[in-house]
């Protein structure tokens, strides 16, 4: 068999041309189809970022919430209650809003701010710079060195700023595990202090955040806090949520998803029809190997192992390629929302299959249908 | 007359059905033997080439048998004929079918690695035999790069690299000059046929009749007679 294969091999790459247009059409979708489907990944954990950053085992909500930032405010009282839940391990409430921090310029920069409980600081980011008590000092924020850090003119510890109109001063400067989506700079603070500074409805909590003391109390947890009209769901029901929302309820899914059918039917018919080609090319070759003795069996291998190489080494470019265009972008766009996970590969590797497949499907049709008599005869 | 290589028995062969069915071979029997260069001459349309399709195991005849060496032909499976062909046929076509984007070893090395020889194996009994009809020089080159005459030769070695004992010459001079063709065909006599092989050639070119042990004649699907080489010449 391995023979078959080398001689499939020889003559599949000895025809530079086609296999460049072969390799090119498959490198060129596969490309594509990572691309569409990692920017989408990227825009789908940065529509998650809070929820990553924060880390809380349980999240609990009014159910009407579909993405992090559209918060509906709960009544102070749903916290006791879901603290008073047995299985709670305990509940502390969070802050998360948008407030306007005035540049040095005079110009105004939308900023998210999340305020953190008084009593714990639950879900506090890493401090790069400065001490995490400091954010009990007067004024204290803490900022999140990321992308959007550059927006708030870099500042210092110690950096005086404006925002909604009271004095803010810049006590630590964190990192955290993934950015915003929509480009705005984040800051830390105390919960008191956010609703404080941030003018909010009758209600102030946005979420609550809850410890279960096992894993076996999820359920019950999510039961109770139902009963009490609200919703909670752990961090990844909470990150699948955003993402089923994103996906199926604004138009960014479709595009997307139209955009990898329309990479993957252009891979199909660039690689399907110069496959083809090279085939019917091919076809008298063909002939003569089975005129010779060659079995019919040994050419569906033959064909099927020149389509799968094709396909892997095509996939294999557009991967490398793909990966090198992301890093640029994020070198040079650091707010650039692309990330490749290992389901984007796999769906491209499933699409480069079926183009291999149907591909080779119609070169096999016709390999053996081709009789050595109509060789033999010219 | 030594053994019989060959014994085809009234073998019939007809194309398409109804009103348009034509019977390209009718009732045909011979026998051609060991150490014998065969040819089948007659105009076009008379049935050379399909009655030689089915002597070497390609089409099947509606009926008749074909023995080779004592083996029924066509009570062998598709995968036993297959074997058939790459062990006991080796074929020269008109065209040649050389692929063009192989080399004139590689090319030549076809039916070893079909016979599932390690390609080092068969790229060095490629060279042996590529020197024998004189091209070792241009063991690398693609078939491409060589002349009509160059080519057909590497089909020659092609088909002889396995060692068959059949060897089937479809039209083998009809692409070459006279005296190339002359050349080959001499060269096939003097160096391909041996005792223990039958040569079957079909052709048009009275210019290679010389080089004949028995010329069977063939028109409308039909034997008319057997002649011997040389009183062809005369």
């Amino acid at each position: 068999m391995k023979q078959i294969l080398i001689l499939a091999y020889k003559l599949l790459v000895n025809d530079k041309g086609k296999y460049t247009a072969l390799l090119v059409g498959t490198t060129f979708s596969v490309f594509l189809i990572v691309q569409m489907t990692s920017s989408f990944a990227g825009i789908l954990t940065k529509a998650s970022a809070t929820v990553i950053n924060v880390g809380s085992r349980m999240w609990v909500m009014d159910p009407a919430v579909n993405a992090i930032q559209n918060s509906v405010p709960m009544p102070a009282y749903v916290l006791d209650a879901v603290r008073s839940i047995n299985g709670v391990k305990f509940a502390v409430p969070l802050y998360s809003g948008a407030a306007l921090v005035k540049l040095r310029d005079g110009t105004y920069q939308p900023v998210t701010v999340i305020g953190l409980d008084d009593t714990s600081l639950f879900g506090r980011p890493e401090l790069l710079e400065g001490n995490i008590d400091d954010i009990f000092a007067e004024n204290g924020f803490i900022v999140v060195k990321d992308e959007e850090f550059p927006k708030l003119e870099n500042p210092k510890l110690g950096t005086e700023f404006e925002i909604n109109d009271f004095r803010g001063v810049i006590v630590g400067i964190a990192k955290v595990a993934s950015g915003t989506l929509f480009g705005t700079p984040t800051l830390y603070t105390t919960y008191n202090r956010a609703i404080t500074y941030i003018p909010s409805t009758r209600f102030t909590t946005s979420y609550i955040l809850v410890e279960p003391k096992t894993d076996s109390d999820i359920a019950y947890i999510k039961e109770q806090v139902a009963r009490l009209g609200y919703l909670a769901l752990t961090n990844d029901e909470l990150r699948s949520r955003i993402s089923n929302y994103l996906k199926y309820q604004t138009g960014i899914g479709t595009n997307t998803l139209l955009m990898t059918v329309i990479a993957f039917i252009v891979g199909l018919s660039i690689s399907g029809q110069t496959f083809y080609t090279f085939i019917l090319e091919n076809l008298e070759h063909f002939g003569a190997l089975k005129a010779i003795g060659a079995k019919g069996r040994e050419l569906v291998y033959m064909i099927l192992f020149q389509a799968a190489f094709t396909s892997l080494a095509g996939y294999g470019l557009g991967i490398g390629l793909s990966t090198l265009l992301i890093s640029a972008a994020k070198w040079r766009l650091p707010e650039y929302a692309s990330r490749v996970t290992y389901s984007n590969l796999g769906l491209a590797f499933v699409m480069v299959l079926i183009i291999a497949s149907v591909s080779s499907y119609a070169g096999i049709r016709q390999v053996l249908k081709i009789e050595p008599f109509d060789i033999f005869r010219g | 007359m030594g053994e019989a290589a060959i014994v085809a028995d009234k073998l019939t062969k007809w194309f398409g059905e109804g009103e348009a069915r034509t019977c390209a071979i009718k009732e045909v029997s011979f026998e051609a033997y060991w150490g014998e260069m065969l040819y089948i001459v007659g105009p076009s349309g008379s049935g050379k080439t399909t009655l030689l399709s089915m002597i070497s195991g390609i089409l099947r005849p509606n009926s008749g048998s074909v023995k080779v060496d004592s083996r029924d032909l066509w009570n062998l499976s598709d995968d036993e004929l297959a074997d058939f062909r790459l062990n006991t046929i080796g074929f020269v076509f008109q065209d040649y079918h050389l692929f063009p984007r192989l080399t004139t070893a590689e090319n030549v090395a076809i039916p070893l690695v079909l016979q599932k020889r390690s390609w080092r194996e068969a790229l060095e009994e490629s060279a042996r035999y590529l020197e024998i009809v004189g091209l070792a020089d241009k063991a690398q080159l693609p078939p491409t790069k060589l002349s009509g005459g160059e080519q057909q030769r590497v089909a020659i070695a092609r088909a002889i690299v396995h060692q068959p004992e059949i060897l089937v010459f479809d039209e083998p001079t009809a692409s070459l000059d006279g005296e190339t063709g002359r050349k080959i065909v001499s060269f096939v006599k003097r160096k391909i046929l041996t005792a223990k092989r039958c040569i079957l050639v079909v052709t048009h070119d009275s210019r290679i009749f010389e080089y004949s042990n028995r010329i069977m004649e063939m028109e409308d699907g039909q034997i008319t007679g057997f002649q011997h080489g040389q009183a062809y010449e005369a």
